[in-house]
């Protein structure tokens, strides 16, 4: 009997706006808005400005390790863009600062985050995201499952989880495409291939063609972008985030970028980068491309070029001064939020702030405890979800 | 009031909190239909659905990673990890995940979801299906964690994990699953977390235990003569402990043995130990003596009960901790 060829699959490219700033106008039909363009081209200019900024506060000692976002906004917001705000869900890895900002996240909790400060993790009420992971991979399994419960409980929203290339190495990345395939969850996976995970290039993350290509086996609809074109990520998300609203379930966008900087601010990347690669990366990066192309339109000019930078710097500095000012944490919020109600032995050690016993009364200590601080007590009042 | 054996108790408790809270999502491998490899959740696929019942891919970490998710997303998901040795797969996402969850975000995202494992040896199974590593999630911030000795004790405590704001390792001890059955209420109830067991209260020394041994420390004092006064603790809650119950029954006998199936090292019996040294130490009369594990991995089963803690053993640890 002849073999037969019994499962067949080409991967797609899509790419609508070149780097000169052409558009592709048939393929862009029914995407962006100039509007819309003109916003998102705003959005990423201010993102960037932060992005600079946070990057000099560490070199200043006012932070510490930072991960620059550098050339990779335009996944961020154009994904973002094809999301329902208060409706859909996103689930980002932790180099997606541009990705929370466009959710709503105040931007001044990114850089408490990174000034080693939790209340910069804190989700501010009426906001659908979680906040950024950093174990590689591990929110790849978290998407599904929160797209999981609003399926089980019928509600028409959906889940972006986005992760790096490096990430796709992972059991996590397995487990959780395998996991919405099955399930069926309304969950679009989009993987930043920005062709490093800190030294390691993307041939060492796999021997595949594409990362898109990896989705076939899981049996979820694939495609990979040029993700420094806000045209191809808006369309594809909104193609992806269409299907999973309509109980289409999962899909997949590998959305092909470059990190324009060290992994983080303590690395550098001149030992391993190949010369001359980041100049070629500038070529193709997405704020000049998207500028390229407003100005072809005159739907942009150095003027209002001018008075962005200057709206950028001064919001930027702003978020800066929030950031800077905020009091010390209390002691005591090392204990407040580890469970929701304090166990006795927590309980002990916030009011001794000891681990060690002889100070304590050696007739009552183990047999009595003191008592649970009330919700005021633990700032139970400013929490956004109890 | 029916008699339950540890299986029942359990599974009754899934059926009325799945009946009480639609929230509540029972998943992981061969839990559906074929209702787990110990029945522990048979009939749920056909009471609850495929929807509420759910087989998984064979992946622990996915079953935990997910289970993180449901709970994020305003489920109360009760996943089984088939065995302890399985639980090593899905220990990052528990442990990095799902413990530190409330805390990163200052409470604003949480992770109520309970991880009911079948834990510990003695009923002769392969390699990696007869381990204790409730330490390594006792050790965990973020996590709760209880192992119940008894059907009673199972229903309610499994009741207070499921309704539990917080993440909460429900060890099985599987050696108990069929042993024997005791009177269950059939009307819901919940045994609150942090709270021990005295199963027998005497004057002279102190056992302190939980899950499978408790039976063996019972064989135990069979063995001694009735003039021997034993008091015998069962934790069933490892975190929170309850600290209260272990100092005031050790201040009244001034001798301890604490007993466990886990590894000596760095086990449970440890940190009792030093609770005890800690809030005893002008009480004791004796080293508080632990009777666990030896420090080897756990052997295939032809050795198995010359490894565990057997009622010779812990016989033989209270005498000399009596005599000392």
């Amino acid at each position: 009997m002849p073999k037969r060829v019994i499962y067949q699959a080409s991967i797609e490219y899509l790419q609508i706006l070149d780097e000169e700033g052409n558009l592709d106008v048939p393929l862009a039909e029914g995407t962006l808005s100039d509007d819309q363009v003109r916003h998102l081209y705003q959005q990423m200019v201010i993102y960037r400005h932060f992005d600079d900024t946070a990057f000099k506060l560490q070199r200043s000692g006012r932070m510490g390790t930072f991960p620059q976002n550098k050339g990779q906004e335009a996944v961020a917001v154009a994904s973002a863009a094809a999301l329902t705000r208060g409706v859909d869900y996103v689930v980002p890895f932790y180099r997606d600062n541009a990705m929370l900002f466009e959710m709503g996240l105040p931007m001044h909790q990114v850089l408490l985050h990174w000034m080693g400060d939790e209340r910069g993790n804190e989700v501010p009420k009426n906001l659908s995201l979680s906040m950024s992971n950093l174990m590689i991979g591990a929110q790849v399994l978290h998407g599904p499952g929160i797209a999981w419960a609003f399926k089980l409980r019928k509600e028409p929203r959906v889940v972006l989880t986005t992760f790096g290339d490096g990430a796709t190495s992972e059991g996590d990345f397995h487990a959780g495409m395998n996991f919405a395939a099955v399930f069926k969850v309304p969950c679009v996976f989009t993987c930043y291939n920005n062709q490093y995970a800190i030294s390691v290039p993307r041939s060492r993350q796999t021997a595949s063609e594409t990362f898109a290509q990896k989705a076939l086996a899981y049996g979820i609809p694939t495609i990979q972008v040029d993700g420094n074109d806000i045209f191809a990520v808006y369309k594809s998300h909104k193609d992806a985030v269409e299907r999973a609203r309509g109980g289409g379930g999962p899909s997949f966008i590998e959305a092909v970028t470059y990190r324009l900087t060290d992994h983080t601010t303590a690395d550098d990347a001149r030992r391993y980068r190949p010369e001359g690669e980041l100049e070629e990366a500038l070529k193709r990066e997405p704020l000049v491309r998207t500028r390229k192309y407003l100005e072809k339109k005159k739907l942009w000019d150095a003027p209002q070029q001018a008075a962005l930078e200057e709206r950028a710097k001064k919001l930027i500095r702003e978020v800066v001064d929030t950031a800077i000012n905020i009091e010390t944490p209390q002691t005591s919020d090392l204990f407040d939020y580890v469970y929701q109600s304090l166990p006795p032995h927590l309980r002990v050690q916030r009011e001794t702030l000891r681990t060690d016993s002889i100070g304590q009364n050696p007739s009552q200590i183990g047999l009595q405890v003191p008592k649970e601080p009330d919700g005021a007590e633990l700032g139970r009042e400013r929490l956004a979800h109890s | 009031m029916p008699k339950l054996d540890l299986v029942e108790a359990i599974n009754l408790a899934l059926t009325q909190e799945m009946e009480r809270d639609e929230r509540v999502i029972v998943l992981g491998e061969d839990v559906g239909l074929n209702g787990g490899v110990f029945r522990v959740t048979a009939g749920l696929y056909k009471r609850f659905g495929d929807d509420r019942c759910i087989d998984t891919p064979l992946s622990e970490q996915g079953i935990a990673g997910v289970s993180v998710g449901l709970a994020m997303g305003g489920m109360r998901p009760v996943a089984e990890i088939q065995f302890d040795g399985f639980l090593g797969p899905a220990y990052d996402q528990l442990t990095n995940q799902a413990a530190r969850c409330r805390s990163r975000t200052r409470g604003s995202l949480s992770c109520p979801m309970t991880v009911r494992v079948p834990v510990g040896g003695g009923i002769h199974a392969p390699e990696l299906h007869s381990t204790s590593p409730e330490a390594h999630y006792v050790h965990t911030p973020g996590l709760k964690v209880v192992m119940p000795s008894r059907p009673y004790d199972a229903k309610g405590l499994l009741i207070s994990a499921i309704r539990d704001p917080d993440p909460v390792i429900f060890f099985e001890p599987k050696r108990v699953y069929r042993s024997f059955k005791e009177e269950v209420p059939e009307e819901e109830y919940t045994i609150p977390f942090g709270k021990a067991n005295v199963l027998a209260e005497g004057t002279d020394i102190t056992v302190i235990t939980f899950g499978a041994s408790v039976f063996q420390c019972l064989e135990a004092i069979d063995l001694l003569p009735e003039s021997m006064s034993v008091e015998l603790i069962d934790l069933r809650s490892l975190s929170p402990l309850d600290e209260q119950t272990i100092t005031e029954s050790v201040r009244k006998t001034g001798r301890a043995v604490v007993v466990h199936e886990a590894p000596k090292l760095a086990g449970l019996a440890s940190e009792i130990s030093s609770i005890i040294q800690e809030n005893c130490f002008l009480y004791l009369q004796a080293p508080v003596q632990r009777v666990t594990a030896y420090d080897v991995v756990m052997p295939y089963y032809k050795l198995e009960l010359e490894y565990l803690p057997n009622a010779e053993r812990i016989s033989a640890a209270i005498r000399d901790c009596l005599a000392y």
